[in-house]
């Protein structure tokens, strides 16, 4: 699947398109198909989104998992600072990254 | 140390209210992304791999304790309790937002820092020695001049869109601990037979895809006109680097392909015209400059023993303790390098407790270092017992500068978008592996870059770990006998890359084969020259 990612202009938070909006968990991330290149223009004009790419993922048991460890890093937070990722309780979350 | 005069305020204030412009422009859609890109980083906020990234400048790594003060409390009100330091002896944020980018930029005015010159194709920040105005080797303190050439390349029209980015690196002993040959520009002040000062320019060094050490073009050059000097490297390289490849761009590109005697030739050419032009600054400018670089109120005829019954505080002392041109006086190395810690990273509550220190035992004085450490330049041996407890109590006790703990390590795939692969958790388990035989394995300088562009200093690494990526999986490349100093000297690639934890035996490997086959008091990087790759080839891949 094709998912979109960016960063929120204002924050900079690394955001995922939900179909809607622009989610900060990945697992609300949807495929964008063939629409990717229309949305991301449409949104960063919008200025919701900043640098927005469309990358591939696939959707598997625990959700949409980005093909490349470099996404999957956007998607959780530094695999150093498990206090500072979204999932900072779950101790085994740094092995999703990998 | 420098205080901003009027004119020094004035430029940097009115660059936050500037930049606090553009911010709302963009916010409100006056301009777009691509047109508020150059800006920004103009003012060191990169959009990294978790959210904007800062870097701020700090001038040849000098700091006073309000600065690192500062530092902390932007760490605490801005960002998320922690700043890193770099090789570039500067600091950076990870999770800045755009929205409060001006105000930490007003913040930072407050007391005289800002983040230009951290980004962009312009002479970025300068640095020097850790030890400058300490060290006991050292001719003259070189941070006037840095502080000259702040002075001079800030916003200096000519050279703000240069073919590449543009480092300079000034030291004034014969000891080089600012990897000085690895700049665009090394400047070494040094003393000629009559006694005057002058200064030894080195250009077209560097690291990143094709590390070249820099050959000496002009071995003495007189302080009056040295400003001159540099304008005329700039000029050759600004008119005749690649502007048309981005991976040729760097003046050591130009340097290599014109050849050395050559781009000299272009140089002084230009140098002997731009004499006629008066670019040089006023001397009473770097004479008012100087005069701010006063040596602190030391105190004389104080004893120089220490007690040293507490082994751990003894093995500090030994290690991370350097001696200092005053009687009673030592510099102190304080390591952001806890074992199995993030290289480089320091706490809010740990910059605060730094700038204490710094104010009550230093002189008011620190410096950032390119290792990724903290220095305090003036410290009372009397008082060395009762810093090093506060410091140990802070996790900022370890003994191990430029041993294997004292690992360089870029921020990697954790952080940076450029990145092929993450640093940092290799350094943390080579860290963890290695700590216990740090006394045994002595010094060896471990560095870590997590792609190609070699923030980490892989190159110059007695022993070098590159990121790669292999069809998107992370991979490790070991290099052997680099080294930064007076005996620059690039890594070799040992051969095929490993994973993470190979990457961890390799070293554990490579260490095995040195403490095997050190002779007297070799350092690691002596055993190798002394041997060569192939004993340790065989221990790694045999
Ligand atoms: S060496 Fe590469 S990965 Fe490391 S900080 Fe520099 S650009 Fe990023």
């Amino acid at each position: 699947m094709k998912i979109l990612t960016g960063n929120d202009l204002k924050t900079g938070a690394v955001v995922w398109w939900d179909g809607v909006s622009w989610s900060l968990h990945v697992e609300d991330a949807i495929d964008a198909g063939d629409q990717a290149e229309t949305i991301l223009a449409r949104e960063q004009a919008t200025r919701r989104v900043n640098a927005a790419y469309a990358i591939d993922a696939t959707r598997e048991e625990g959700g949409v998992r980005p093909a490349h460890i470099k996404e999957r890093i956007r998607a959780l937070g530094p695999t150093v600072r498990a206090d500072l990722t979204l999932k900072p309780a779950d101790p085994e979350a740094g092995n999703w990254v990998i | 140390m420098y205080k901003y005069d009027t004119y020094d305020q004035q430029l940097v204030d009115t660059r936050v209210e500037e930049f606090r412009d553009q911010v709302r422009r963009r916010l409100e859609g006056h301009i777009t992304e691509d047109q508020f890109k150059p800006l920004r980083l103009m003012n060191g906020l990169y959009l990294q791999l978790h959210a904007y990234m800062l870097r701020v400048a700090v001038p040849y790594g000098t700091l006073n304790s309000a600065q690192m003060r500062m530092l902390g409390h932007i760490a605490d009100k801005y960002d998320r309790g922690y700043g890193h330091f770099t090789t570039r002896q500067n600091i950076q944020y990870n999770w800045i937002k755009l929205e409060q980018a001006p105000d930490i930029l007003a913040d930072l005015a407050s007391v005289e820092m800002h983040a230009i010159q951290t980004s962009g194709n312009c002479i970025r920040n300068t640095t020097s020695d850790q030890y400058a105005g300490a060290a006991a080797d050292e001719v003259v303190d070189p941070r006037p001049y840095a502080e000259l050439i702040r002075q001079w390349s800030t916003f200096h029209p000519e050279f703000s869109f240069l073919p590449r980015k543009f480092k300079m690196a000034v030291i004034a002993s014969d000891t080089d601990r600012a990897a000085m040959r690895l700049h665009d520009i090394g400047i070494k002040i040094v003393r000629n037979d009559a006694s005057d000062l002058g200064a030894a320019f080195y250009v077209g060094g560097g690291m990143g895809r094709t590390p070249m050490i820099a050959p000496c073009i002009n071995p003495f050059v007189p302080l009056d006109r040295f400003i001159t000097y540099a304008e005329a490297c700039l000029r050759v390289y600004n008119r005749h680097g690649r502007r048309d490849n981005k991976y040729k761009a760097r003046i050591k590109i130009l340097v290599h392909e014109l050849g050395k005697e050559e781009y000299t030739r272009q140089v002084e050419a230009e140098f002997a015209h731009l004499l006629t032009q008066g670019v040089e600054p006023p001397l009473a400018e770097l004479e008012r400059i100087k005069a701010q670089f006063t040596e602190p109120p030391f105190e004389v005829g104080i004893s120089d023993e220490v007690d040293r019954s507490d082994p751990d505080f003894a093995l500090w002392l030994e290690t991370n303790c350097l001696a200092h041109r005053q009687p009673g006086y030592v510099a102190v190395t304080i390591s952001l390098k806890p074992v199995g810690g993030i290289p480089g990273d320091a706490s809010a509550d740990q910059m605060r407790l730094m700038a204490d220190l710094a104010r009550d035992y230093s002189f008011d004085e620190l410096r950032v270092t390119h290792a990724q450490n903290v220095v305090l330049p003036h410290v009372k041996k009397a008082d060395l017992y009762a810093l090093w407890q506060a410091l140990d109590a802070a996790g900022l006790g370890t003994a191990n500068l430029d041993r294997i703990g004292d690992i360089i390590a870029c921020p990697g795939l954790d952080y940076c978008s450029l990145a092929n692969a993450r640093s940092i958790p290799v350094a943390q388990k080579i860290s963890e592996r290695l700590s216990p035989r740090s006394d045994e394995i002595g010094e060896l300088k471990l560095k870590i870059s997590g792609c190609i562009n070699a923030c980490g200093h892989h190159h110059a690494g007695h022993i070098g770990i590159l990121g790669v990526d292999r069809k998107g999986v992370e991979n490790y490349q070991l290099l052997l006998g680099g080294n930064e100093g007076a005996d620059t000297s690039l890594g070799t690639i040992t051969g095929p890359g490993f994973d993470e934890d190979g990457i961890v035996d390799a070293v554990d490997r490579a260490t095995g084969v040195y403490l095997a086959n050190k002779q007297g008091a070799e350092r690691f990087l002596d055993t190798y020259r002394r041997i060569g790759m192939a004993p340790f080839k065989e221990a790694i891949y045999g």
